[in-house]
């Protein structure tokens, strides 16, 4: 039986990788991927877990494919950078039970740090790679990618980008099908699973070999489809760029790819013989455009499609008419007239967010604490910028405390780097105070190894460990210190101040994320120690922990109108013309009161009644 | 034919529901549907765009800038801001209602007026519905229903039957719920409907 379905892509691959007989499925949150994990684990009869980074998830997949079971990893494409080492193991001993590794790029960066092809992650690892165009392929390829895995013996990237994964498509299903799941069995086989270099050597030919031979499987390959219309334009796409392709291109001849490596060297000679000109329409690097003229064929490509951000139907609409292949569609198809410009809307902390306190405390010692200098050029550079700490920050909703009127942070780079850079921003001989501040997801994804570093070599950084007991930005997945797992059960908690005190760390505090004088004078205390020291500061989100304290409000006639409580940069704090108001709907009321605690004329107030 | 709409907000004002629900009625209308949300960080009070597009064939999830049948914005700055997206003659259903951001106290943009509001609007269609949709909704007693009353004021502009959106509510709405949200959707498709007879009337 078959059913009709309105699927995000994300959905689709879940449905598809259970249906296929996955048995494991591990990974760890990253806007785009996030929601197919989540979809696993509402589904019986698998093992699903949050791995505490993508390298673990990947190990995670290993093993248990290994172990002769279908295997699912997912993660955002920069995840799959943390993953590497693990992954390029993979692709040399092979696997047991098929293994798909699923990594969504975000051309555009809607919610990233770059904006990286992981096309080519394919053939550095000598690995096919299937990309979806819509949810309905999302699906199907699923079982045809695990089949592959499992005939060619390697893993397979099954590469989706955000608006593949988050675009809902009507999807034809299969409704309640018979799965089939294989029983979990080690086999030992030391030349195939211990990697050592003499029996590490001879695998390298049969990676050779497996990429070879997938080059000619490809060719047949049921999902590349060619779309014979108008000889003239003949288009050569993949992915969210096919379907905008169609809707500009409408009369013109199609290759649609699925598989983008190895490419079906044949099917496309065979295209490129149909048509008077060859164009590739892909998001991001030239990836299929360099195989094919790598082949001798003529194509226009990049000169089409910007190779930065993006692809939109209407990006790609303008480039068309510039470079004369289409005509300018009749109807103006913007106004002429600029339009005036509009106040922006970035996002923001939300109100109550445990993180604004400490944001606030670091942009005012920033800014107040005087820093010590040595010379004049020094003294410059000083008084251009706030440079009485230097924050290193790391990836989070906490993040966003670099946009006004926070401006608390100096650096952000990938997940974990924060302690790293302060560490060594110190021993170049920087002599400003340092702090970290990464939130407790991204500490125990990548912030442990890098605390050890700087204890062991007599770093005196502040490290803040930002504790809401949540991956919030991702949308609250469980993390091994929130003690739930995937699937929402109770599950053993990791005690983060343990940790830190584990990692050799002596100086080690806890402070409430709404106490503001408690944060402020043990971050000074730790700045003056001459030793690597430890701030958690805790305190629940507030979307995932949704209760209200008594209201607040404002006296309007003690507010002499400072302002200072807009600095928090809290959502709920309106000023209307003079006036400041706090709107109740949105405030969680004196759960959090950090507005409170920075007004010098003590005009916010609970309001006792 | 393929209708486009692209529904507007801020984080948290239903925006994404709403166009979940309509996509969903459209596929039970035996149209092919796709949709698209731009939610990156929105759930942290920032800007969303929900593109919904459907018809006989549907290629691209996203509208094609000039291309849009309706544009509903749940907010009238993200109004102004998505107008350039409205075909010429398109549809504009705009909530009246204001949620200035951060970026307007000291900023350097101000809040957009009614009137600039409207200016903005005008470049591209005559067509604008300025409707107080936030008051109307807390007269129902609850603002949470602002996405259904919206649902329900461009409901009367599609051909997709009345009986569906009702359908649909009592399948996604908890039974608790279910009266206030059909009659948030009656309020708004109710309000429309008084509009284009009072436009009639003026034609007549
Ligand atoms: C390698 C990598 N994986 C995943 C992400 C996506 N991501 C960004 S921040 C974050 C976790 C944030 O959690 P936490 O550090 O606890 O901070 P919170 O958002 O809860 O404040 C994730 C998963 C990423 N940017 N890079």
């Amino acid at each position: 039986m078959h059913m009709k379905k309105l699927l995000s892509g994300n959905e689709a691959m879940a449905l598809g990788a259970y249906h296929a007989g996955l048995s494991v499925a591990a990974a760890y949150p990253g806007t785009p991927s996030t929601e197919i994990l989540e979809n696993l684990a509402r589904m019986d009869g698998i093992y699903v877990e949050w791995s505490t980074n993508e390298k673990v998830a990947m190990e995670v997949g290993l093993g248990a494919s290994y172990g002769g079971v279908r295997t699912l990893v997912s993660m955002k494409h920069v995840g799959l950078n943390v993953a590497s080492d693990a992954f390029f193991a993979a692709s040399v001993t092979g696997i047991r039970g098929g293994l798909v590794v699923i990594c969504c790029d975000d051309p555009g960066m809607h919610s990233s740090q770059n904006e990286q092809d992981n096309r080519h992650y394919a053939r550095f690892a000598k690995v096919p790679i299937l990309e979806p165009s819509d949810s309905q392929e999302a699906y199907s390829l699923m079982s045809l990618a695990f089949d592959i895995s499992e005939e060619f013996d390697t893993p397979v990237i099954f590469r989706s980008t955000t608006r593949i994964s988050h675009c809902k498509t009507v999807a034809d299903v299969e409704d309640n099908p018979d799965i089939k799941r294989r029983k979990a069995h080690f086999v030992r086989d030391p030349y195939k699973f211990v990697m050592v270099p003499s029996n590490a050597r001879p695998r390298h030919p049969l990676m050779e070999e497996r990429i070879s031979k997938l080059a000619s499987y490809v060719e047949t390959f049921p999902f590349n489809e060619i779309i014979l219309e108008d000889r003239n334009l003949g288009i050569v796409s993949s992915g969210a760029a096919y379907q905008y392709a169609r809707e500009v291109f409408p009369g013109a001849s199609f290759l649609k790819l699925v598989t983008t490596y190895p490419l079906p060297r044949e099917l496309v000679c065979h295209f490129a013989g149909e048509v008077r000109k060859l164009v590739v329409i892909e998001e991001l690097d030239p990836f299929i455009e360099e195989q094919l003229r790598a082949w001798g064929l003529e194509v226009l490509g990049k000169a089409l499609v910007p190779i930065v951000g993006e692809l939109s139907p209407e990006l790609l609409q303008e480039q068309a008419v510039k470079l004369e292949l289409i005509s300018r569609p009749a109807i103006a198809e913007s106004s002429p007239k600029v339009p005036p410009p509009l106040p922006v809307r970035p996002p923001l902390l939300c109100p109550g967010c445990p993180h604004a306190g400490t944001s606030y405390a670091l942009r005012r010692l920033g800014f107040y604490h005087t820093p010590p200098v040595d010379d004049e050029s020094e003294k410059r550079a000083g008084q251009l910028a706030r440079q009485g700490i230097i924050v290193t920050s790391d990836i989070g909703c906490y993040t966003l405390a670099v946009y006004p009127p926070l401006l608390a942070l100096d650096t952000c780079a990938c997940m974990g780097a924060s302690i790293g850079q302060a560490h060594g921003l110190e021993k170049a001989g920087v002599r400003t105070k340092t702090v970290s501040v990464i939130g407790d997801s991204t500490f125990l994804h990548s912030g442990i190894t890098s605390l050890v570093d700087m204890v062991y070599n007599k770093g005196q950084g502040t490290v803040i460990i930002l504790d809401n007991e949540t991956t919030a930005m991702t949308g609250h997945q469980g993390h091994p210190g929130t003690g739930f797992s995937a699937r929402g059960d109770d599950a053993p908690k990791v005690v983060l101040e343990d940790l830190a005190r584990g990692c050799g760390v002596r100086d080690v505090n806890v402070v409430s994320a709404f106490d503001l004088e408690e944060i402020e004078s043990t971050l000074k205390r730790c700045l003056e120690t001459d030793q690597t020291s430890v701030m958690i500061v805790r305190g629940n989100c507030p979307l995932r922990v949704r209760s209200k304290g008594r209201p607040m409000m404002v006296d309007k006639e003690a507010c002499d109108q400072c302002y200072n409580c807009l600095r928090v940069g809290c959502a709920a704090i309106n000023r209307n013309d003079d006036s400041i108001t706090i709107d109740n709907n949105a405030c969680v009321g004196d759960k959090c009161s950090v507005c409170l605690q920075v007004c010098h004329r003590q005009a916010i107030k609970v309001n006792a009644q | 034919m393929t209708t486009n709409i692209l529904m507007t907000g801020v984080g948290g004002q239903g925006v994404v529901l709403a166009s979940d629900a309509l996509a969903e009625i459209a596929v039970k209308g035996g149209y092919d549907v796709k949709k698209s949300d731009s939610l990156g960080m929105s759930q942290r009070g920032g800007s969303v765009v929900s593109h919904l597009r459907f018809g006989h064939q549907i290629h691209s999830p996203v509208i094609k800038k000039g291309e849009v049948d309706f544009l509903l914005a749940f907010e009238r700055l993200e109004g102004a801001r998505w107008a350039g997206y409205l075909k010429q003659g398109g549809i504009a259903i705009i909530n009246d209602h204001a949620i200035p951001p951060l970026s307007t106290m000291g900023g350097a943009y101000g809040y957009p007026t009614v009137e600039e509001t409207v200016a903005i609007l005008k470049e591209r269609t005559d067509q604008i519905h300025l409707i107080p949709a936030t008051s109307l909704a807390n007269q129902l007693g609850n603002p949470q229903v602002l996405n259904v009353l919206l649902v329900g004021f461009l409901s009367s502009f599609l051909a997709i039957e009345e009986k569906s959106y009702v359908e649909d509510l009592s399948q996604r709405v908890p039974a608790k719920f279910l009266d206030l949200n059909l009659d948030a959707f009656a309020r708004g498709r109710e309000e429309a409907r008084t509009r284009q007879a009072k436009d009639h009337d003026r034609e007549a």
